[in-house]
């Protein structure tokens, strides 16, 4: 009778192997290097040419944001824990680790909203001086780019309870993985560049 | 025959009934094919051109004359400003995407692009972007800025206009992204069997460096355009020299995307006529590795010449000199794709059928457009040539007499495999007369204009400085290339007259897209087919000797019959009866998650509450996407 | 299309492009032109542009000469059936056209680079300090050696380089003094816009960067007027800030600016100049100084002490007439764009009787 060929693409033969979706995750994240390198760019441009303050070592609070940081980076671990199980077909397992990582990466944006809260009390906007104008788009664009990812994140457990995931669906888990370790990577460069390295001012 | 399969009513999962229809209104908003997607990209882009095409003629009605009184300033600012946007993100690129929509999946031997509901995306942003920026007009102000949008000016000049530019840009910048995506994976994971990468037209390679080229150099625009946006709109202070910004840093990000962009523009047009020249000299590309590498080549360099758009501005003699250099040396892959194609028609069989007048008028005018642009790369020469009619002359040469003669040619080319039916050869050849008449007459004098000192970005100059000769000059060639475009609209409206009757390969080619119906059937081969060699469908009707000597392959060898596509007896393929091809379906997502772009930009000018309204929207748009199965 | 038709065409077209080649070098009033440098500084670029362009031209003849030949050479005769032998590239020539323009460029580039250098250096000798601050829309210019401030017109003594510092005007009128001369900090600068000095005959361009001090070296080698306008967009009257040099013989420049350096005297009682000025300093004060008139010392707008030695004002669009000087202050932004409320001059709604006086007034400002 009829042999049908279904067009989904992640299970078609690909000229180099690769899932499309795959190389289209990794063609977007290089993409998006550029973008967040335009924005790491203007931050070191424009650091330490602010006219007025307050500047950075009057409000940064070190080792509260390497706390902050070690959140995310851990749930860079709860993330490949997630993957790792539905690779081995533990669906539940997978729930509770990409839970995890949501959970962490959500501490971590509410690390930042205390944290900005507590600038914008001291007296840093984001028109307050170029610090505060380059500082908050940055870190904003990044907090962005984990709440996006958090969204997916939830939105994969929620899929996992009607169905929609099966233990089929690992390059569903193994996308947004990517993604999350993307975003881990990048607050990296930003924490390094942005908070350790001093500027003197 | 192959049958195909068109999705279920009533879908089980998802947010909205699953649309069915496969003609008709409905079906073209829903639609997720890339060949309508194709057609759908090539009539905005080209109801575009005609809007920018009138805004020209507004400007140049006003410069006909000294001390012009057609246009008040501020709406001069307007028009030239919106005529540069519009040309650029909504005529080229846009047609550009139509032809890469369109023929990307018949140049490789895919049946589609890697993500068809992406791709529907893609043109509904780029659409909402489009009519976005135009909204300005009727909202408070169109953008008035120049197309480059220079800071200071752009961030303080009051008024919503440079608004309705970064919004709109942001969004027609999303969808070229989404595009590049789409579209690089597709060329790189979708291609047929047995096509290696340097076994892809050359149409393909540019192709693929031009998605690359706008993942790389869209992120900085985009950068830039938010930063424009928050100087204007939440009191940032990235362009704000009182507050020790640099508006120098705006040009960075602006020419960073800006110079890779200018390729962006030209290569599909190189791509195309590097299809159109072997087709009617009958003879293959010349040294197609090197015309690939020179392409490879000058997408890598165009990301190192940026500040030579900046040799003003007062950056150094350093710096001024690196992109001197750089300038010059990206000249020379450039200059190679010249000769080649010139080796192309050397000892051919040349037809001049229209496409192929149009992709020889291309060379000739885009080496008057390479030759002043070496001249820009000659610094001190550029003090006097920056910001002058000089470089209008230059860019409209590479842009217009290179990338749109490049476009029309793919226009007349393609125009029987997608619509079915043959242009009228007369009519075009009155079209490109007239065009090569009055695009030269335009903007040759424009060389001179701008060497007697005739400064860019003016509504009007006085009759003291000599400058009214040659600005009539160029007003009456303008008007001649309206009218030839007139006439082009008259060919294409002809065309729709006669019966769809066009034969599967009326131009004797030699890639793939040929090899099936005209137009193709929705599923594009009935068998995949599998590729031996570069110009498959040449070597499937003609066979080479060692000397390069020339014989048809007699008729009934596998897969020679372009009537009924590749495979329909031979060892290649399966058989062809008895396959169900299941095709993406249509959907309505990508046209809600684009709907809510629009909203989020009025939003963010006017009320904050419309831009949440416009998120909302999108995340629906997307939310009901990625339930959705590519098909039922 | 029938051979002899199109080479017909074709020549056609290269002729009309020679006609168009040799018009171009007889332009007249040519004030602006870049092709008749009057200057050591312009003919630099002159003398680096000419050749480069002849070489541009040689290649344009070869280039189209070879596609017109090969378009007519090879194309298609009738009857003929055979397809051409497909020869698919020599890769011998394709180094060779790769590597010929870039040796043709290497050529090129040097003598780029060191005309990058020459024109950037500050000149040795007697140097002429100028302060160019760039508005909306109009050129201040300051000569901070001797004390000289004034508006659209530069005059500069013929021989001797022109050192120029560019920057762009401080905020608006709300903050007073403005800022007097090139600032090195980005302070004061608010609202301004990039501009771009460029007087075509004696030099190329340079942008006036807010928050930069850029510098530009002219000079001019023989006396005459040279016109030159702003070359970056700056918004609505981009188009209406024009300049001009005056070049003159060193005594001829001495008195003009010892002339600058006088006070302006105050008109004779009763007279209608004298009218002229109590308008003045109950509006005009705001933005204009006059020197040697205690109350007029803001610089916002154009030092207007000498007013009458320039021929032309609001960024050089006028002629210096009464007519002209008349319409102005009935109402600027009708004859000139201007922003309501922002960078440009006010309508103070001047009744005719008041503006007859002002421009007596202003007539007295030799």
């Amino acid at each position: 009778m009829e042999s049908v060929h279904t067009f989904e693409s992640e299970h078609e033969a690909t000229s180099t192997g690769l899932p499309n979706t795959k190389l289209a995750m990794w063609l977007f994240l290089a993409s998006d290097c550029l973008l967040f390198g335009a924005l790491i760019s203007t931050y070191v441009l424009y650091r330490g040419a602010s006219l007025v303050g307050p500047y950075p070592s009057e409000v940064f609070d070190i080792p509260y944001t390497s706390v902050s940081s070690f959140v995310l980076l851990a749930s860079s671990l709860t993330m490949v824990l997630a993957l790792a199980a539905i690779q081995r077909g533990e669906m539940g397992r997978m729930r509770v680790w990409l839970l995890a990582t949501a959970l962490l990466g959500m501490t971590f944006v509410g690390g930042q909203v205390y944290e900005f809260t507590t600038f914008y009390r001291e007296g840093l906007t984001l028109s307050t001086n170029l610090f505060g104008t380059t500082f908050y788009v940055l870190t904003g664009f990044h907090g962005t780019h984990v709440g996006v990812g958090v969204l997916m994140l939830l939105s994969l457990v929620a899929m996992s309870f009607t169905g929609r995931i099966t233990s089929r669906d690992t390059m569903a888990v193994e996308l947004v993985g990517l993604y999350w370790h993307f975003v881990d990577i990048v607050w990296i460069v930003i924490f390094t560049v942005v908070y350790l390295i001093p500027t003197g001012k | 025959m192959a049958t195909v399969s068109v999705p279920a009513e009533g879908a089980r999962g998802g947010l909205l009934r699953r649309p069915t229809a496969t003609t008709g209104f409905w079906s073209w908003i829903t639609t997720v094919d890339h060949k309508r997607i194709g057609i759908l990209y090539g009539i905005t882009a080209f109801a575009f051109f005609l809007i920018g095409g009138i805004e020209a003629l507004f400007i140049r009605l006003q410069l006909a004359q000294p001390n012009g009184k057609i246009l008040s300033a501020s709406t001069y600012n307007e028009f030239f400003t919106m005529h540069g946007v519009t040309m650029i993100f909504l005529v080229v690129m846009p047609l550009s995407a139509a032809f890469f929509n369109y023929f990307i999946p018949l140049q490789i031997g895919a049946r589609d692009v890697a993500f068809p509901r992406l791709n529907a995306f893609t043109y509904w942003a780029f659409l909402a972007g489009g009519l976005f920026i135009y909204s300005g007009f009727f909202l408070g102000g169109a953008p008035n800025g120049g197309w480059f949008g220079y800071a200071p000016l752009s961030t303080v000049e009051p008024g919503n206009n440079m608004l309705f530019y970064a919004l709109g840009l942001l969004m027609t910048g999303i969808a070229s992204t989404a595009s590049a995506m789409n579209l690089a994976v597709t060329i790189i994971n979708m291609r047929a069997p047995g096509m290696t990468m340097f076994r892809m037209p050359v149409f393909m390679w540019m192709a693929l460096v031009v998605q690359l080229l706008l993942a790389f150099a869209l992120p900085i625009i985009t950068v830039g355009l938010f930063q424009m946006l928050f100087d204007r709109r939440f009191g940032t202070h990235f362009f704000d020299p009182a507050a020790g910004g640099d508006p120098v840093l705006w040009q960075h990000m602006f020419w960073l995307f800006g110079h890779p962009e200018v390729y962006i523009l030209v290569l599909p047009a190189m791509g195309i006529v590097s299809e159109v020249l072997p087709v009617f000299a009958r003879k293959p590309l010349f040294g197609y590795q090197f015309v690939v590498f020179s392409g490879i080549a000058i997408g890598f360099i165009g990301f190192g010449v940026w500040a030579h758009h900046m040799f003003a501005v007062g950056l150094g003699p350093v710096a001024n000199t690196a992109f001197g250099i750089s300038t010059m040396i990206i000249a020379v892959p450039t200059g190679v794709k010249i000769f080649n194609w010139m080796g192309t028609l050397w000892k051919g069989d040349i037809r001049f059928t229209t496409p192929m007048l149009f992709a020889v008028a291309f060379i000739g005018q885009f080496v008057v457009g390479g030759l002043s642009g070496v001249t820009h790369a000659v610094v001190p020469a550029d003090y006097q040539q920056t910001d002058t009619y000089y470089i209008v002359a230059h860019f409209h040469y590479v842009l217009f007499g290179g990338a749109i003669f490049g476009l029309f040619s793919g226009v007349y080319y393609w125009w029987p495999k997608v619509f079915g039916r043959m242009l009228d050869e007369r009519i075009g050849k009155l079209n490109f007369w007239l065009m090569v008449i009055g695009f030269n007459l335009t903007f040759g004098p424009m060389h001179i204009l701008g060497l007697q000192g005739m400064p860019r970005r003016i509504q009007t100059y006085p009759p003291t400085l000599g400058l009214g000769v040659w600005n009539l000059v160029a007003t009456i060639g303008a008007f001649i290339i309206a009218t030839s475009v007139l006439i082009f609209l008259l060919n294409a409206i002809a065309s729709f007259r006669r019966p769809r009757d066009a034969a599967a390969d009326p131009w004797d080619a030699r890639t793939l897209e040929w090899s099936v119906s005209s137009p193709p059937p929705a599923y594009n081969f009935e068998e995949i087919p599998v590729v031996h060699s570069l110009d498959e469908l040449w070597h499937r009707k003609y066979a080479e000797t060692e000397g390069g000597i020339v014989v048809p392959v007699p008729a009934g060898g596998a897969g020679t019959d372009p009537a009924h596509g590749p495979g329909s007896a031979g060892p290649e393929g399966h058989g062809a009866g008895g396959h169900a091809i299941h095709l993406p379906g249509p959907s309505y997502f990508p046209v809600v998650a684009a709907l809510g772009l629009p909203l989020i930009g009025y939003g963010v000018i006017f009320h904050m509450w419309m831009a949440v309204a416009g998120a909302i929207v999108l995340l629906v748009g997307v939310y009901g996407w990625a339930i959705e199965p590519t098909s039922e | 299309m029938p051979l002899r038709r199109v080479s017909r065409t074709l020549l056609g077209a290269v002729g009309l492009i020679a006609l168009v080649v040799l018009a171009a070098a007889c332009a007249p009033n040519a004030t602006q032109d870049t092709l008749k440098p009057a200057g050591p500084y312009a003919e630099k670029i002159d003398n680096l542009f000419r050749p480069v362009f002849w070489i541009a031209t040689a290649v344009f003849v070869v280039v189209e000469g070879l596609l017109l030949y090969l378009a007519v050479r090879y194309r298609h005769r009738k009857g003929r059936r055979e397809i051409p032998p497909q020869v698919h590239g020599n890769q011998r020539l394709e180094i060779a056209w790769t590597i010929v323009p870039a040796i043709l460029l290497v050529g090129v580039a040097i003598p780029t680079v060191s005309g990058i250098y020459a024109l950037a250096a500050r000149p040795s000798g007697q140097v002429l300090d100028v302060n160019v601050i760039g508005h909306q829309w109009w050129w201040e210019f300051d000569y901070p050696g001797l004390d000289v401030n004034t508006a659209n017109v530069l005059h500069i003594p013929v021989g001797q380089p022109v050192y120029l510092s560019l920057c762009a005007a401080g905020a608006g009128y709300e903050e007073q003094p403005a800022p007097h001369g090139c600032l090195e900090e980005a302070t004061n600068v608010g609202d301004s816009v990039i501009h771009s000095f460029w007087v075509p005959r004696l030099g190329g361009k340079q942008d006036v960067v807010p928050g930069r001090t850029n510098h530009l070296v002219l000079e001019a080698d023989r006396p005459g007027t040279y016109t030159g306008q702003c070359a970056e967009f700056c918004g609505l009257s981009h188009a209406d800030m024009r300049l001009k040099v005056i070049a003159q013989p060193r005594d001829e420049f001495d008195a003009w600016v010892l002339a600058q350096q006088a006070d302006a005297p105050t008109p004779a009682g009763g007279s209608l100049a004298a009218t002229g000025l109590e308008v003045f300093n109950g509006q005009c004060i705001a933005c204009h100084a006059v020197q040697g008139n205690p109350q007029a010392v803001n610089i916002g707008g154009p030092n207007l002490t000498h007013l009458m030695s320039r021929d032309c004002f609001a960024g050089c669009i006028f002629d210096m007439t009464r007519a002209n000087l008349a319409s102005w202050l009935k109402d600027p932004s009708a004859v000139k764009g201007g922003v309501p409320g922002g960078a440009s001059m006010p309508d103070y709604n001047l009744t005719d009787e008041e503006i007859r006086a002002l421009v007596a007034y202003l007539m007295t400002l030799k």
